[in-house]
């Protein structure tokens, strides 16, 4: 019968008038990202950084930007360096997470948050000094230590002893810069013995 | 008196940069007729493939996802695996389903897409692509759980994927393949059997077998003139040799039948991911590569059905660490090629409609 398919479509739409909205009105209501989202708010950790630039040297459009100087902390551990400059130039990364992927000290993390409009272009650019005093909650994109650990980077905070892969000490000879709950040892894929 | 009379010429596009409005058409009427069509690419085009020759093997996977963006999960795809052919590496098995499971959810992305803006171009403006714009949103969202990222994934790395599925994408995939069948239900309903649609697709612009295999269509719109042709039945990458599936074959290459091959294949790309989470095993997902990949010199080519047709990426390895030629045979732009066969005759407000049956996507087209 024609018009047979135009009913049974305005039966789809009427179905459809009656079903809850999927939509969320942003400003007020937040949808929860995932743990693993690759967003904006970088978590850097500052003691595991060694300045190696391994993130830099990793990104697709080279957008980290890194200074160091040598330092008088630890010298009798070898070389430890002041993380003088780190620039991530936001205005230009895509958030593709592989300056993360290639940190070997878990010291860059990406973050959570999206939303990251500025009014000036330069202040799209995170220096170090913001990701010093930036709250630390890292996604866990790449780290699959902190998912086994069920990390939510909406509600906990991160420390630098349990972010990484491998507790974090100077020298074996010196145990007593390592923390009790940290005397673990580990293996590269973050499993404890 | 004589009345004398001329063609005229009317430009089509470039309009939006994020439809294919970016596509300009240098159409030629007489009357309403379409007497000749020109078409006119390159508004969106970003060299990727010289950016590919300066960034390492890893980094070029970020590009890849900006080709087809509204199917990344197949170029990432497409491009690691000519990377391990490069090399003779293979994936774990675990990786090898995880990869089949993102293609192929990125396929019912891509097809719904396809869908709703072919009838966008019919005039249904918006409730039928906001209805597959849903059903998107909720494939996105375990992408997010996947790789953290909704449309430039970057999820597949050279040797695998970069990391396991977390513990709540399983529930959340069961719940999906669970629901989405009666969704696409729902969409057919509103679709396949209307009186409207009918008319205005049903018989137009009509593309033979031989036409199509002589413009090197590929994918769905080569499946909807009756060809039997795809990759993954014809040459098996990933897990695709261990899962069962048929190939969606249409019969006229009309419009009707375009859009009719996209939803079949839906369904068969559900059936995909159902036996995929059945028979996936606990593992590792990632072959042990070098952080910065260093292939031998040679070449290589290994093609994949992408949502819009074979994809592939032609590979020439100088024995360094970037690519010397990476080449990228995208479906999108040479689906565009049989454009003066299937508009020539029709009248213009056929035109829009053949364009939107084609669903080809700029990104790809200009590269």
């Amino acid at each position: 019968m024609y018009g047979s398919g135009m009913m049974k479509g305005f039966g789809v739409t009427i179905r459809n008038l009656f079903r809850k909205p999927v939509t969320v009105q942003y400003p007020e209501e937040k949808v929860r990202q995932s743990s693993r989202f690759r967003g904006q708010e970088f978590s850097w950790f500052e003691d595991r950084c060694t300045g190696c630039a391994s993130c830099a040297k990793y990104c697709p459009l080279g957008i980290i930007r890194i200074v160091t100087s040598p330092s008088d902390r630890h010298k009798q551990d070898g070389a430890d360096f002041n993380i003088d400059v780190f620039d991530i130039d936001q205005a230009r990364c895509m958030y593709c997470g592989l300056c993360v992927e290639a940190c070997p000290y878990d010291a860059l993390h990406m973050g959570t948050n999206f939303e990251g409009a500025q009014l000036r272009r330069q202040d799209l650019v995170i220096t170090v000094d913001v990701l010093r005093k930036r709250a630390k909650h890292p996604s866990t994109w790449y780290r699959p230590q902190l998912e086994r650990q069920d990390f939510d980077p909406y509600k906990q905070e991160a420390d630098m002893q349990t972010v990484a892969r491998e507790p974090y000490y100077w020298h074996p000879k010196r145990p007593a810069m390592l923390p009790e709950s940290a005397r673990k040892e580990a293996t590269a894929d973050g499993e404890y013995k | 008196m004589t009345l004398h009379t001329q063609p005229v010429v009317v430009n089509i596009g470039p309009h939006h940069p994020s439809t294919h409005g970016v596509f300009r058409m240098r159409l030629t009427f007489d009357g309403e007729n379409i007497v000749d069509v020109e078409p006119v690419v390159g508004y969106l085009h970003r060299g990727t493939e010289k950016l590919a020759e300066e960034r390492h093997y890893t980094q070029v996977i970020t590009l890849t996802d900006r080709l087809d963006y509204v199917a990344s999960m197949t170029n990432n795809e497409a491009y690691v695996l000519s990377c391990e052919r490069l090399v003779g590496l293979e994936a774990p098995e675990r990786g090898k389903y995880l990869r089949v499971i993102a293609a192929e959810l990125q396929r019912i992305v891509s097809h719904l897409i396809g869908t709703g803006f072919f009838l966008q171009d019919l005039g249904a403006f918006a409730t039928p692509l906001m209805y597959c714009m849903r059903e998107r949103e909720r494939i996105l969202d375990l992408f997010e759980m996947l790789c953290g990222a909704r449309i430039t994934v970057s999820y597949m790395r050279i040797g695998g994927v970069f990391q396991d599925a977390p513990d709540e994408f399983w529930p959340a995939l069961r719940k999906l393949l669970d629901e989405l069948p009666r969704y696409i239900d729902e969409l057919e309903g509103l679709i396949t059997t209307n009186e409207i649609v009918l008319a205005r697709t049903k018989g137009v612009s009509p593309v033979t077998p031989e036409q199509a295999i002589n413009g090197s269509w590929t994918g769905p719109v080569l499946r909807s003139t009756g060809v039997d042709w795809d990759l993954r039945k014809a040459a098996p990458y990933d897990a695709y040799d261990k899962v069962a599936f048929d190939v969606v074959v249409g019969e006229n290459g009309d419009n009707y039948d375009r859009y009719l091959v996209r939803i079949r294949e839906i369904r068969e790309s559900i059936r995909i991911v159902e036996q995929c989470v059945k028979q996936i095993e606990p593992g590792p997902v990632r072959a042990t590569t070098a952080m910065l990949f260093k292939p031998p010199p040679g070449e290589a080519y290994v093609p994949v059905e992408a949502p819009k047709g074979e994809l592939g990426f032609y590979l020439v390895s100088d024995g360094s660490i970037k690519p010397y030629r990476c080449h990228i045979r995208a479906p999108s732009f040479i689906n565009l090629s049989l454009l003066r066969e299937m508009m020539v005759g029709w009248k213009m407000s056929d035109a829009i409609v053949s364009l939107g049956s084609l669903d080809f996507n700029m990104g790809e087209v200009d590269r």
